[in-house]
């Protein structure tokens, strides 16, 4: 139920790299996501307020934005879990090109999945006999573990490696290809360990694990880089990279 | 600089780490059990000479104290005050060089 009185203020970045903070005061409705809130403001305020998103339900990852100066998607997070002295900020991503408001250019992002190898790549040749998978094999866990990525971009946004190197891959990047450097049916290795370990490779990570604590399903990319630099030292050590 | 470079040279500062949690354990020991009857320095000193195994020792305790400080070193120069390329990796070749000569003289007169 929407309380007629109570009222919060939302600061929010217009404008490109170069903008300003602009205020709305909007109704505090409780049971309201920040998506909700900006949609509010974009139908009844100011439409030319710009954010992105699609799904609504946390599959997708299109609506990830700092909300009070972190990375968070807005589509589950709740207004009253966040809201500090009746004042919420929200910002577009950081270490990402700003495009316009709220919304970040994602191709620098994906491109790393690119340079990191993060598509599936099968045999060259027919597969004659299929590798099965069976759920509780370890190397099957390491992949499921990191293949839920929603790829929103919390992660490289909090990731302050990123920040300092811009070449580093980041943590959605690398947790990519670790999941499929232990997928039975991917043929891109030993390709994908020297991909992972060029100069902007998993070897950067501090393992701050600022990715762990701002991914919002939990999942955890520093033990998947810290995977793919054990795996691609055995690999160096042995020769084969 | 080429990619795999970068690479090898965290596992160079990884592996040296992991020598040198040995040898300063064994360091370590050897020093409380040398001091334990009361041996003066010149007695210690005595006792090391010729010893070519201790020397083998402590040479490889400083070219990896000098391996492991160098690579640290030389990612905190480009992460922290953004100093990388040419000049920094001749400087702390220089680094690396004059550890590894002020070390390996020190090992030179513990043994010989």
């Amino acid at each position: 139920m929407e309380n007629n009185q109570k009222k919060i203020t939302v600061s929010v970045w217009r404008g490109g790299e170069d903008g300003n903070f602009e205020n709305f005061q909007v109704p505090f409705v409780e049971d309201q996501t920040i998506l909700d809130l900006l949609t509010h403001v974009q139908r009844t305020i100011d439409n030319s307020l710009s954010y992105r998103f699609a799904c609504r339900v946390g599959m997708c990852g299109s609506c990830a934005m700092r909300v009070n100066g972190k990375p968070r998607w807005t589509c589950r997070t709740l207004v009253s879990t966040v809201v500090q002295n009746d004042e919420l900020k929200l910002e577009p991503l950081s270490n990402l090109p700003v495009v316009k408001d709220l919304v970040v250019d994602m191709e620098p992002f994906f491109e790393k999945w690119q340079e990191a190898k993060g598509r599936f790549e099968p045999s060259d040749s027919p597969v004659t006999e299929f590798v099965p998978i069976k759920p509780d094999d370890k190397q099957r866990q390491k992949a499921d573990e990191a293949i839920e990525c929603i790829n929103c971009g919390c992660c490289y946004a909090a990731c302050d490696v990123v920040e300092s190197n811009p070449a580093y891959l980041g943590p959605a990047a690398l947790n990519r290809a670790w999941s499929l450097i232990n997928d039975a049916k991917d043929f891109a290795n030993p390709e994908r360990l020297k991909a992972v370990s060029g100069d902007g490779g998993c070897q950067n990570c501090h393992t701050n694990s600022q990715c762990v604590a701002r991914c919002p399903l939990q999942l955890n990319p520093t033990r998947s880089i810290a995977g793919l630099k054990k795996a691609v030292s055995l690999a160096t050590l042995k020769g084969e990279i | 600089m080429s990619n795999r470079i970068e690479f090898k040279l965290w596992l160079a500062h990884r592996l040296s780490g992991m020598a040198l949690g040995l040898f300063v354990v064994v360091h370590l020991a050897g020093m409380i059990i040398a001091i334990q009857g009361g041996l003066s320095s010149a007695e210690i000193l005595q006792r090391t000479s010729g010893n070519y195994a201790l020397g083998v020792f402590y040479s490889l305790f400083t070219i990896a104290a000098a391996t492991h400080s160098t690579i640290g070193l030389r990612t905190v120069a480009r992460e922290v005050i953004g100093w990388s390329g040419i000049s920094a990796n001749f400087f702390l070749i220089i680094f690396f060089l004059f550890l590894c000569a002020m070390g390996i003289s020190a090992v030179g007169g513990l043994v010989l």
